[in-house]
C-alpha cells in the first residue's frame, strides 16, 4: 500500500503535480501569514522605540490587526488613473510579488527540507532578486507620474549599485563553501555558532545586511519613498490591493532576505550550540528564529536611523562598500589559499 | 593620528552603535501612550470643555439674560432672545450655541455675571451630523444637570484664585 503510494506521487504525473502543490502551499501559505505578522511587530517595534503602544485595539493586543488591514486593502477599489498604462500597471505588483515568492522555492528550511534542490541555488536568487526590481520600474513607468517615475529610477539605481556588493559578498561565502548550493552552505557551518560565517567574515555580514536593506528599500534606504520629495515614490498612483502587493511584496523579500542572512551566516537551519537539549529543537523553529533575529534588527534601524540623502546612499554604495568588499573577497581567497583551507569539491 | 582615529571609528561603526543602545534602551522602557478610551489623562479645573447652563438649587434657571456672553463672545456663537416671564423675572427665550463657531475661548463665562454659562469638563461630544452640534437651551440646560457636581466642585477648586 505504502509503496504504491510513493509509486503514486513520485511517477505518476497527477501525484507528482498534487505533490508539487502541496509543497507550494505548505512554504507560501506560512510565509504569507508571516509577512502579515511581520507588519504587526514592525508596527509594534517602532512603537516601542518611540514610547508608544502601537496598533492595540483590533483583537487580543491587536493581533488581528494585519488581517483588518488586508481586509480594507481587498474590499476597496483599484483606482487605474485615466493616463496610466493598464496592462503594465497591474502587472507590475504581480511582478513585485511574485518574484518575493519564488525565491523560496530554494531556500533550505531544514536538512533536506527545500522545494528545489538545486546546484546554483545562490545564483537563482540573486537572479530572483533582481528581477524584482522590473516590478517597480514598470510601476513607475507605467503610473505616467513624475513622482513614481522618479521614485522607480531610484529604486532601480539604488539596487543595481547594491547588488554588486551583495554579489561580493556572495562569493566570499561560496568561496569558504565551494559550492553554490544552499544546503551544502549551511552544511559547511555545522558544529555550533563558532562555526558560522558570522564571525570570519563579519564585515561582510555587515555589508551584507546594510546592502539588504537598500534592496529591500528599507530605512535608511526607503529613498524611492521619500514623501518629502516623492510623495510615496513609485507606488504613489497605487491604490487598494495593488498597493497592497508592493506592500506585501517588500515584507516578503525582507523576510527573503533574512532567510538569505540566516543561511549564508548565522547557519540556517543549525542549532547555535551542537549538544543535546539545543539539538532537540527542530531546525526549521531554529531557521525561524535566525529570521526573527534579523527582521527584528531591520525593524530596530527603520527605528533608529534617518533617511539618507540620494548622493550620499550612492557614495556608499559605490566608494565604501564596493571596494571593501571586492578587498575583503581578495583576502578571503588569499588567506583560503595559503592557509590551506580550500574547501574539496 | 586624527584622521586614523576618525576613520577607525568610522569602520567599527562606534556611532552607529551607540545609536542603536539608545533605541534598544528606550524599547523597554515604560509607553508614554494614555490608553485613551480606557485611561484618561488629567483635567484641570480650569478645563474649557462642552458649554453648560447651570441651576440654583431650588431648580431655578441661574440666567438673567443680561446678554453679556453674546456680546464678548468673539466668534459670534452665541444667540439669545428674552422677555419678561409671566412672574415678571427676566428670562432667555432662546439661548443658542452654535458649537461649530465656539472657539472655547471661556469668555462667555468669564462675563458672565451669575456663573450660569459655563465650559464644563467634558470634552468627548462629538457627534455624526452638523446638526447636532447647534446646542439650544433644552440641551444646554440639559448638560448643566448632567454636569452640575463636577462643575460646581471645578468652580469651587478654582474660585481661591479668581
Amino acid at each position: 500500500m505504502s509503496a504504491d503510494l510513493v509509486q503514486f506521487f513520485t511517477v505518476n504525473w497527477l501525484g507528482q503535480a498534487i505533490l508539487m502543490v502541496a509543497q507550494c502551499l505548505a512554504v507560501t501559505v506560512p510565509l504569507l501569514v508571516a509577512v502579515a505578522y511581520m507588519t504587526y511587530v514592525d508596527r509594534k517595534i517602532w512603537a516601542a522605540i518611540q514610547l508608544r503602544r502601537g496598533p492595540n485595539v483590533v483583537g487580543p493586543f491587536g493581533l488581528l490587526q494585519p488581517f483588518a488591514d488586508g481586509l480594507k486593502l481587498v474590499l476597496k477599489e483599484t483606482i487605474v488613473p485615466s493616463s496610466a498604462n493598464g496592462v503594465l500597471f497591474i502587472i507590475a505588483p504581480m511582478i513585485a510579488f511574485m518574484t518575493a515568492l519564488v525565491a523560496w522555492a530554494v531556500v533550505p528550511f531544514d536538512n533536506g527540507w527545500v522545494i528545489a534542490d538545486i546546484n546554483v541555488g545562490i545564483l537563482y536568487l540573486f537572479a530572483i532578486s533582481s528581477l524584482g526590481v522590473y516590478g517597480i520600474i514598470i510601476a513607475g513607468w507605467a503610473s505616467n507620474s513624475k513622482y513614481a517615475f522618479l521614485g522607480a529610477l531610484r529604486s532601480a539605481a539604488q539596487m543595481v549599485s547594491y547588488e554588486v556588493s551583495i554579489g561580493f559578498v556572495l562569493i566570499t561565502v561560496l568561496l569558504c563553501v565551494g559550492s553554490l548550493n544552499l544546503s551544502d552552505v549551511v552544511l559547511a557551518q555545522s558544529g555550533g555558532f563558532w562555526h558560522w560565517f558570522f564571525l570570519p567574515l563579519l564585515p561582510m555580514f555587515v555589508i551584507f545586511f546594510v546592502s539588504a536593506l537598500a534592496e529591500t528599500n528599507r530605512t535608511p534606504f526607503d529613498l524611492p519613498m521619500s514623501e518629502a520629495e516623492l510623495v510615496a515614490g513609485f507606488h504613489t498612483e497605487y491604490s487598494a490591493m495593488t498597493f497592497g502587493l508592493f506592500f506585501l511584496g517588500e515584507y516578503a523579500n525582507m523576510i527573503l532576505l533574512s532567510a538569505l542572512g540566516a543561511i549564508l551566516f548565522l547557519g540556517g537551519w543549525m542549532s547555535p550550540i551542537p549538544y543535546a537539549p539545543f539539538t532537540y529543537v527542530p531546525g526549521v523553529v531554529w531557521f525561524a528564529l535566525k529570521i526573527a533575529f534579523l527582521l527584528f534588527v531591520f525593524s530596530w534601524t527603520k527605528g533608529t536611523l534617518p533617511r539618507y540623502r540620494y548622493d550620499q546612499l550612492m557614495r556608499l554604495g559605490w566608494k565604501v562598500f564596493l571596494p571593501v568588499s571586492l578587498g575583503w573577497v581578495v583576502l578571503t581567497a588569499a588567506v583560503l589559499q595559503f592557509g590551506g583551507w580550500v574547501p574539496k569539491p | 593620528m586624527a584622521s586614523l582615529d576618525r576613520t577607525a571609528r568610522a569602520f567599527l561603526l562606534t556611532e552607529l552603535i551607540s545609536g542603536f543602545a539608545l533605541t534598544l534602551k528606550y524599547m523597554f522602557k515604560p509607553k508614554v501612550t494614555v490608553n485613551y478610551p480606557h485611561e484618561k489623562g488629567p483635567l484641570s479645573p480650569r478645563f474649557r470643555g462642552e458649554h453648560a447652563l447651570r441651576r440654583y438649587p431650588n431648580g431655578e434657571e441661574r440666567c438673567i439674560a443680561c446678554k453679556l456672553c453674546e456680546a464678548i463672545c468673539p466668534a459670534q456663537a452665541i444667540t439669545i432672545e428674552a422677555e419678561p416671564r409671566d412672574d415678571g423675572s427676566r428670562r432667555t427665550t432662546r439661548y443658542d450655541i452654535d458649537m461649530t463657531k465656539c472657539i472655547y475661548c471661556g469668555f462667555c463665562q468669564e462675563a458672565c455675571p451669575v456663573d450660569a454659562i459655563v465650559e464644563g469638563p467634558n470634552f468627548e461630544f462629538s457627534t455624526e451630523t452638523r446638526e447636532e452640534l447647534m446646542y439650544n437651551k433644552d440641551r444646554l440646560l440639559a448638560n448643566g444637570d448632567r454636569w452640575e457636581s463636577l462643575i460646581a466642585a471645578n468652580l469651587q477648586a478654582d474660585a481661591a484664585y479668581r
